[in-house]
């Protein structure tokens, strides 16, 4: 292709895809008088939008409370989920295959469909405006493919490896911890950057099983605060931004990681 | 996925394989080994909870004419989907869903193709444009959804802008139900079509170039190098792609909130979103719940059956 075609088309697309971030970087700066267009980057820096979203929408309770119920949900899923996967990658008896079928047809169920009883059960064990109940919820829905992920990155790893160590005087639990674990930290780490990020945006849940502001995670606290202050753009327009930068920021530093870890976790 | 929101293929794809489930390697039945089936007891014991249990409670709730919240409800058996088939807005609903879902898979499949290939080549700044239009997947689709309001809104959206300037009158976008709905598709897609773009991608740098040289010394011209010998090697990735596709466009949720609520009146909703308001705006969890097992029915035949559709045809070639 002629080379100067394909840079036109390098910058073309790459412009057209930042539009979305544009706009919105160019409204968090821009002061409620300013009625010009939102393609108008502001020749000024208005802060005031950052400080009245970060107090008004709560963001510091909400980054936090984000923060940890995905580091909680996630340490969950990749514990049990590891674990799980090790009697059913390497003894499939007839039962454990029963097991392991049942435990990945979960990945069919999409959550929404169970919404009512889900939420029906999450109110009568109390677990409304709490921590643990959505950390549950989330590593209930994160486990099949977190199972099916390390059960497949451990069919790769030979089985003589364990055999030697057995012989050497491991039991199953310390050849598992000790050995296999840290064979496993590649598809660990597609499976925290795959959890991670569904849970860190995670809306859905989060809107009906937190209601109290103090539990709320960062989708849910913008949300009610885009339906209060839908006038005061500039505000909504800087939690919006405030919000996304941290996942921003990890993403450029760690982009290979992430493209890698997520196209992997599909396409297993 | 994101999500593992948006994870099912990658598991349908296991049990549509034929070799899917556990290697048969050497049976060890020796009876030392059953407590090593407990490393396996949380994760059984938290999906049961959330999940199974869940599901079949949502099956018995179906039958009923339960409100949502009080002690008292009745069953009524089939009732409940008998008012889904004769209620008008669940069929706008399904029909919303299905463009939601088939209309941002075509979308993005056609344009992640197209980028792939464009970036196959050696060009410069191509790290660039793949980290661009990368980026959406990271963000929650919600607050996507968000920014996505202001640049269709009527009062001062970017959009209208761009009509100002072309000398137009403005348009208010999202108040039109038709519009509404194709405009959330195109969002979905920009915000996913990476997805495809780099599975296009890994499929392209996987295919021998010896191939295509090949075909190129027997005269085949670079749109028949492209029907006969490209697309034939990227099935696999193709069947990936789409599969995931449809599956996430049909759930959708996150981005209808936030651009429409699924207005004007129930013009944009999808199955999601109008589960949402029936059980949460209008306690009508019975007819909820119903909707729900519609719409899981709905998505495991029209994923399950893409798969095995797309596989065939791999198997084929």
């Amino acid at each position: 292709m002629n080379k100067r075609l394909a840079l036109l088309l390098v910058i073309a697309i790459s412009l057209l895809h930042i539009i979305p971030f544009f706009i919105l970087v160019n409204m968090s700066f821009k002061s409620p008088g300013d009625a010009s267009s939102k393609w108008q980057t502001p020749l000024y820096l208005y802060l005031d939008n950052f400080t009245n979203a970060w107090q008004s929408a709560h963001l510091d309770q909400a980054l936090l409370n984000s923060a940890l119920i995905t580091v909680a949900a996630v340490t969950l899923v990749v514990t049990v989920g590891a674990l799980a996967s090790y009697p059913l990658a390497r003894f499939p008896t007839r039962w454990n295959r029963v097991v392991y079928t049942l435990c990945i047809s979960c990945m069919i169920v999409p959550a929404l469909t169970i919404l009512v009883s889900l939420y029906k059960l999450v109110v009568d064990i109390n677990g409304i405006d709490t921590y643990w109940a959505i950390v549950l919820v989330h590593v209930a829905f994160a486990l099949p493919l977190t199972i099916f992920l390390y059960t497949g990155f451990l069919k790769t790893i030979p089985r003589e490896l364990d055999e030697a160590a057995l012989l050497d005087g491991c039991n199953h639990f310390t050849l598992f911890v000790r050995i296999l674990l840290p064979l496993l930290r590649p598809i660990t780490a597609t499976v925290i950057i795959l959890v991670g990020i569904a849970i860190w945006n995670d809306y859905q849940f989060s809107v009906f099983f937190l209601q109290d502001p103090n539990v709320q995670t960062v989708p849910v606290a913008l949300s009610g605060f885009f339906s209060q202050f839908q006038n005061e753009i500039g505000w909504v327009a800087a939690g919006c931004l405030i919000s996304i930068l941290p996942a921003v920021v990890i993403y450029v530093f760690l982009q290979r990681y992430f493209v890698k870890g997520l196209t992997d976790g599909i396409s297993r | 996925m994101a999500h593992v929101t948006r994870s099912p293929v990658a598991h349908a794809a296991a049990l549509a394989k034929p070799e899917g489930g556990l290697p048969s390697t050497r049976r060890r039945r020796r009876p030392s080994h059953w407590p090593i089936n407990l490393m396996y007891l949380p994760a059984v014991l938290i999906m049961s909870a959330f999940i199974f249990y869940p599901f079949i409670q949502g099956i018995h709730i179906s039958f009923t004419n339960w409100d949502g919240y009080s002690q008292q409800y009745k069953m009524v058996g089939l009732e409940q989907y008998r008012r889904l088939l004769s209620d008008p807005v669940v069929l706008r609903t399904i029909g919303n869903t299905f463009i939601y879902g088939c209309g941002s898979t075509l979308l993005q499949n056609v344009l992640g193709l197209a980028y792939a290939l464009f970036l196959d080549q050696k060009i410069r700044g191509k790290g660039l444009v793949r980290t661009i239009v990368y980026l959406p997947i990271i963000i929650s689709p919600l607050i996507m959804g968000y920014i996505c309001y202001f640049l269709f809104q009527y009062d001062g959206g970017a959009a209208n802008d761009i009509l100002h300037v072309l000398g137009r009158a403005p348009l208010d976008w999202l108040s039109n139900g038709t519009a509404a709905v194709w405009i959330i598709t195109l969002v979905n897609t920009y915000q996913y079509m990476g997805i495809s773009m780099v599975i296009y991608l890994a499929g392209l740098q996987a295919i021998p170039k010896e191939y295509l040289e090949a075909a190129a010394l027997d005269g085949a011209s670079g749109w028949s190098r492209f029907r006969q010998v490209t697309v034939p090697l990227l099935m696999p990735a193709i069947t990936i792609s789409v599969v995931y596709n449809v599956i996430g466009g049909l759930k959708l949720f996150d981005v209808i909130i936030a651009m429409t609520n699924g207005g004007p009146g129930n013009a944009s909703q999808s199955l999601s979103t109008m589960m949402y308001n029936l059980y949460f705006a209008r306690e009508d969890a019975g007819y909820a719940a119903a909707l729900g097992n519609v719409m899981f029915l709905i998505i495991t035949v029209v994923g399950l059956g893409l798969l095995r559709y797309l596989r065939r045809r791999e198997v084929q070639l």
